[in-house]
């Protein structure tokens, strides 16, 4: 039976930290695999504004700051262990894996120098199905209705951004096999990113649904990253050495069951409730999760808590992978701004509600009232506003609430008319109104988010392969 | 007795698209066999019924003495679009934890834990 693999995630989102693969490199020179997650829902539409100002921009640039500190770390781990490369899986490339990978080989030759060359780098795309939508017809519209609403997809076609399929494990594998030391994908569902060295590793077949399945969870355990290891836990509190909280590794074995653990000399903690509470986040039916790999059901999973932050999750059952694959599209939906003003004293929340009515007052009064509003008074049960969570922390006595206005509209002059409403505040507003220091709210595009289904024929994956060289020209050699 | 759901039980929430999903874990079997009977889906609805929520699908994990809830259209048009400090729905189990649960007092002792306790190597 084939050892265990060991893949490592060392980022959870966009926005995550930098340094953390140069770190797990260095805490475990026996990892196989580092997984980087840069993509979430919304991170397409902020991808998609950054390109409309800058047409090189689309992939985020967080992840050529990351390799540039891990770069020197695989060089050494090439020397030392010539047999044992650590390999790199993203799905960084964003809407632009290509110009990702270029950069990429760009910042190995750089912090890794000459020993960076020969290097592979494997692109996977193909993802990228927005002419397919902008160009279907209304014959279609039904067949790529929105998956929550069933709005007909007609209701925004001449207003899409992006629109990308969310990829499964078989273009990761494919590159895999041309022996790529990092792979940079576009749009591939978050536990492919782990699924596929697996599946590669074991050489396990695509029919053996519970091992892909038992992947497909050690996967979602780890695609959050230090969640798994102690991050917003219930028991978060009690959780030791936060500020060096180790990123997750999963251990997976041959027959699909997995160990999820961390490095040994980090903080953080993995225990049973912790990989339970991770195994619940944002799930729908436990008894089918899916995947463009497979379908999973959680519901005859074991979770053993071994010690030692080490726990082992086992029994996953896998059946088909669904016939269709998830699309996730965005659409110019308009502008927003949001911003806060900080309330101290006697009656803070009085005082709050009263400046929201004078920049709602003013608004009015020009005719400009977002089409959509929220007022907020946080630090008095605004996050979450329920009757049963209200806080009257100031009925008698000194206290202090944060006031967020929040406006939208199509028309962004409306939005920028309610920008300029709120500052005036911080001389006509209460005594005790601080905390302006941002300045005027920003106001910026909108994207909302579609998601639909395509038929798998429609979708062709694209994998090549980029050698590093100094050039860092681009030879494809596969397709 | 009427207790806070933090003492029966830890969670979890994010996001799903317009929805968003609370995962709730009891803190042993006896504590999953009461949440099973009183905190069911018209009771979460209930309770989270100002956001507003249009359904709560829930869903029972008995192999993890877990209930996941689904907070249909809960996030009002989604992260991308919502205008709320909590877009992401990421502090909807903190708030559903603080759900008052009707326990009998003959069960009281084998539930939970008191509040102030450490949790030590529980969590």
């Amino acid at each position: 039976m084939q050892h265990v693999i060991r893949i490592g995630n060392a980022a959870a989102f966009w926005g995550d930290r930098i340094a953390a693969a140069a770190e797990l490199a260095a805490q475990e020179p026996r990892l196989d695999v580092i997984t980087m997650d840069y993509l979430a829902e919304v991170s397409m539409s902020i991808l998609a504004r950054q390109r409309a100002r800058d047409a090189q921009a689309g992939f985020p640039a967080d992840f050529i700051e990351a390799m540039a500190l891990l770069a020197p770390l695989l060089v050494q781990r090439r020397r030392e262990q010539p047999d044992a490369p650590l390999r790199v899986i993203t799905n960084a490339g964003g809407l632009a894996p290509r110009a990702c990978a270029q950069a990429c080989a760009r910042v190995l030759l750089e912090h890794g120098g000459p020993a960076c060359e020969g290097m592979r780098i494997g692109i996977v795309s193909g993802d990228d199905v927005l002419p397919l939508l902008r160009d279907s017809g209304d014959e279609d519209d039904d067949a790529l209705k929105h998956l929550e609403s069933g709005d007909p997809l007609a209701t925004v076609r001449d207003r899409l951004v992006t629109a990308n399929v969310y990829l499964g494990a078989a273009p990761i594998i494919e590159s895999l096999r041309q022996g790529v030391d990092i792979i940079i994908t576009g749009r591939v569902a978050d536990p492919s990113l782990t699924v596929a060295p697996c599946i590669w590793h074991h050489r396990w077949q695509l029919h053996q649904n519970d091992r892909i399945a038992g992947a497909t969870v050690a996967g979602h355990l780890i695609e959050c990253g230090t969640q798994v290891t102690g991050g917003i836990s219930t028991g978060w509190l009690d959780v030791p050495d936060l500020a060096h909280i180790g990123y997750p590794i999963a251990e997976v074995a041959g027959d699909g069951s997995c160990v999820i653990t961390k490095p040994r000399t980090t903080g953080g903690r993995v225990t049973e409730s912790i990989v339970k509470e991770q195994l619940l986040y944002e799930i729908g039916d436990p008894d089918a999760y899916l995947s463009p790999d497979v379908t999973a059901s959680f519901l005859s999973l074991e979770v053993h808590d071994e010690g030692h932050d080490r726990v082992r999750v086992s029994g996953a059952k896998g059946r088909a992978a669904p016939p269709k694959l998830k699309v996730s599209a965005t659409y110019r939906a308009g502008y927003s701004a949001a911003g806060t003003l900080t309330i101290v004293g006697r009656d803070a929340l009085a005082k709050a509600m009263r400046c929201a009515e004078v920049v709602e007052t003013r608004l009015r009064d020009a005719g400009a009232q977002p089409r959509r509003w929220l007022v907020e008074c946080l630090g008095s049960g605004g996050a979450v506003p329920l009757e049963s969570l209200r806080r009257e922390n100031d009925a008698d006595g000194f206290s202090e609430i944060v006031l967020r206005l929040s406006g939208a509209d199509e028309r962004r002059e409306v939005v920028e008319q309610f920008a300029r409403e709120l500052m005036p505040l911080v001389t006509c507003g209460p005594q005790g109104v601080t905390g302006y220091a941002e300045g005027r709210p920003r106001v910026h595009e909108v994207y909302g988010y579609w998601p639909c289904l395509i038929d798998r024929a429609r979708v062709k994956p694209i994998v090549e392969l980029l050698e590093v060289r100094p050039a860092g020209a681009m030879r494809e050699v596969a397709r | 007795m009427i207790i806070p759901l933090y003492q029966l039980a830890h969670a979890r929430s994010g996001d799903k698209g317009a929805s968003a999903n609370v995962g709730v874990i009891a803190r042993n079997a006896v504590a999953y066999d009461l949440l099973r009977d009183r905190l069911t889906a018209e009771a979460v609805q209930m309770f989270f019924a100002p956001l507003p929520v249009n359904r709560v699908d829930r869903y029972e994990l008995p192999n993890l003495l877990a209930l996941n809830f689904v907070l249909v259209g809960v996030l009002a048009g989604g992260a991308s679009l919502s205008l709320r400090t909590d877009a992401q729905g990421k502090a909807l189990g903190q708030a559903l934890l603080e759900m008052m649960i009707d326990v009998p007092d003959e069960l009281l002792a084998c539930v939970g834990r008191s509040v102030h306790q450490p949790t030590g190597a529980a969590l």
